[in-house]
């Protein structure tokens, strides 16, 4: 069984297009949208039948008995991310570590399990699809990404698929760990532009700081020769494989707004740019 | 007056919105830039800032003085991150799991945990053009962006004038983080299907921390779908309409703005500063 994850640094560069489009030709197999707190692989997987539906719960939130609570402060005193004070707690702050609760002279805080958000597993005509949907403001994206991750390689092994394709998370910090920990590739799609390199640079570190092997897309190249070019320097200065370049296409957009990624098997320059990535990225894993 | 730019979904033009405005309005009043997308700070690419000051923000995280630790695994218990597990008759600290929340320090009866800082990035402070720029970066290899955006966001409290803070994409908490306490959010979305799921999610957030939010669809007529209709469907306000141009992309490309390349997209922006501020005073 083999993880490819997708992901950017720079968020719209077209990772969620890309996967779509490449699950169609690595059909059949197991997809993940690990991008939990913006998820969009769903929309463009085509009819799907809902085959589980998972409650999420890694965090919680303290709650004060206000009958208990005599107002001291103790708590707010001590909280570091300004969530409580004199006995009201702001959830959205709130990170759940319970130093509250360890200090509060009169035992009036308790720390309550809070449902983060929800995870699914949908059949698609390519396979089985894990997706998920933080709530909104919630935190742990990284666990929950870790939850969908787990279950995908159980369903692989349990129907006998050889691939894993996670649509992962923009930037660089916990969700982005969490899709990448354990991938076999990283394919990291960038655009041709001063922030597309910038944060591509940010993303290949994070690479190296898991030793996960990476391949780079530059997509939109035909929008600047010049920065494309740049890039791919880039990309061979560090030892990445260039995956290949996805022109510009208004096409792509279109697909997407009508539900559906671009048809890899039709004829045209960017189908045929995406088939060549997917038979460089299969021969090498 | 504080306004964040935010999206939902990344790669909606925030940051685009973000330069260009502040760089316009910096040509009449004093404005300061902050890039609260620490993860991916970008602003900076396109303003060309003159660095002046940087500051490194640190994590407070557990260290032991294995000599006065007895043993008695308080610590472990208190930690709800897995940070410090117990192996033998000493608590193993591992920081990179580790919020900085204090709970193993204040909870260890013997003394023996103490704080040490772990670097976990950098505010930098500068000007460019007209305005004050102000960008957090996160350490690749670090996780936790919201104190860091927390400590960008600290560090532009202290400034006068107007703030324009380019956020980072997402709903969670390095969003949260960024748009606490701001006067008015823009949120930017484009005309597809991820834009408006996307924009419904940023937007169900906002409504939960009880912030103020206007719409801005930018690459108009570039996908086709209705996702003015499903703003006004939904009761969220379009404040403006940025059509798409291939010239937008060309000029970002090349890291300049597109205020310096038409007066067209001068007017657009000033048309949206103008509707924020109507929005927030009325």
């Amino acid at each position: 069984m083999k993880e490819i994850t997708i992901i950017s640094g720079k968020g719209g560069s077209g990772k969620t297009s890309l996967t779509g489009a490449l699950r169609l030709l690595a059909s059949p197999l197991v997809s993940v949208d690990a991008d939990v707190d913006a998820p969009n692989l769903s929309l463009i997987a085509g009819a799907a039948t809902r085959l589980e539906e998972h409650e999420f719960i890694a965090s919680s939130v303290a709650t004060v008995d206000s009958e208990k609570c005599n107002g001291c402060n103790h708590c707010g005193q001590l909280c570091r991310y300004g969530a409580i004070s004199a006995g009201r707690v702001d959830p959205l702050r709130c990170e759940g570590c319970g130093l509250c609760q360890l200090a509060c002279p009169n035992q009036a805080v308790t720390m309550e399990e809070v449902e983060s958000g929800r995870w699914f597993v949908s059949e698609t005509q390519s396979g089985p699809l894990v997706h998920a949907c933080l709530h909104p403001g919630a935190e742990n994206s990284g666990k929950l990404v870790t939850a969908v991750r787990r279950r995908a390689r159980e369903l692989a092994t349990a129907q006998g698929l050889a691939l894993i394709l996670a649509d992962g998370p923009p930037g660089i910090g916990c969700p982005v760990m969490a899709a990448l920990t354990g991938s076999d590739l990283a394919l990291l799609v960038t655009e041709p532009s001063p922030s597309g390199l910038h944060d591509l640079e940010r993303v290949w570190r994070v690479c190296q700081h898991f030793r996960i092997q990476a391949q780079v897309v530059v997509n939109k190249s035909d929008l600047s020769p010049e920065n494309t070019e740049r890039i791919e320097a880039f990309a061979k200065e560090e030892g990445m494989a260039l995956a290949g370049r996805i022109p510009f296409d208004r096409a792509v957009t279109a697909a997407v707004s009508a539900g559906a990624p671009l048809n890899p098997r039709q004829t045209g320059k960017t189908a045929r740019a995406i088939r060549q990535i997917w038979e460089k990225i299969s021969q090498d894993i | 007056m504080k306004i964040a730019v935010a999206s939902g979904k990344g790669g909606t033009g925030k940051t685009f919105i973000a330069t260009n405005l502040a760089a316009l309005l910096a040509e009449q009043m004093q404005v300061t830039l902050v890039d609260a997308d620490v993860e991916e700070p970008n602003a900076g690419l396109f303003l060309g800032p003159k660095i002046t000051g940087e500051l490194q923000v640190d994590l407070p995280v557990p260290a032991l003085d294995a000599d006065s630790c007895t043993g008695c695994g308080q610590c472990a218990a208190a930690c709800r991150y897995g940070a410090l597990a117990m192996v033998g008759n000493h608590p193993l600290i591992l920081d990179h799991l580790c919020h900085g929340c204090g709970a193993c320090t204040y909870i260890c009866p013997s003394g023996a945990l103490f704080e040490v800082g772990r670097r976990i990035g950098v505010v930098r402070m500068g000007s460019a053009r007209q305005l004050r720029f102000i960008e957090g970066r996160l350490d690749p290899g670090q996780a936790l962006a919201p104190p860091l955006v927390r400590a960008t966001r600290a560090r532009a409290a202290e400034e006068d004038g107007l703030v324009i803070i380019d956020a980072p994409p997402g709903t969670s908490c390095p969003v949260v983080a960024a748009v606490t306490g701001v006067d008015y959010v823009v949120l930017v979305t484009e005309p597809t299907p991820f834009g408006w799921n996307d924009l419904s999610l940023a937007a169900g957030m906002l409504r939960q921390l009880g912030l103020p939010l206007g719409v801005v669809i930018n690459r108009w007529g570039m996908g086709g779908y209705p996702v003015e209709e499903q703003c006004r469907r939904t009761g969220l306000l379009v404040l403006l309409r940025l059509p798409w141009d291939r010239q937008v992309a060309v000029t970002y490309a090349r890291g300049q703005l597109s205020i310096d390349d038409s007066p067209h997209w001068r007017r657009a922006l000033g048309e949206l500063y103008k509707a924020v501020v109507r929005e927030v005073r009325p």
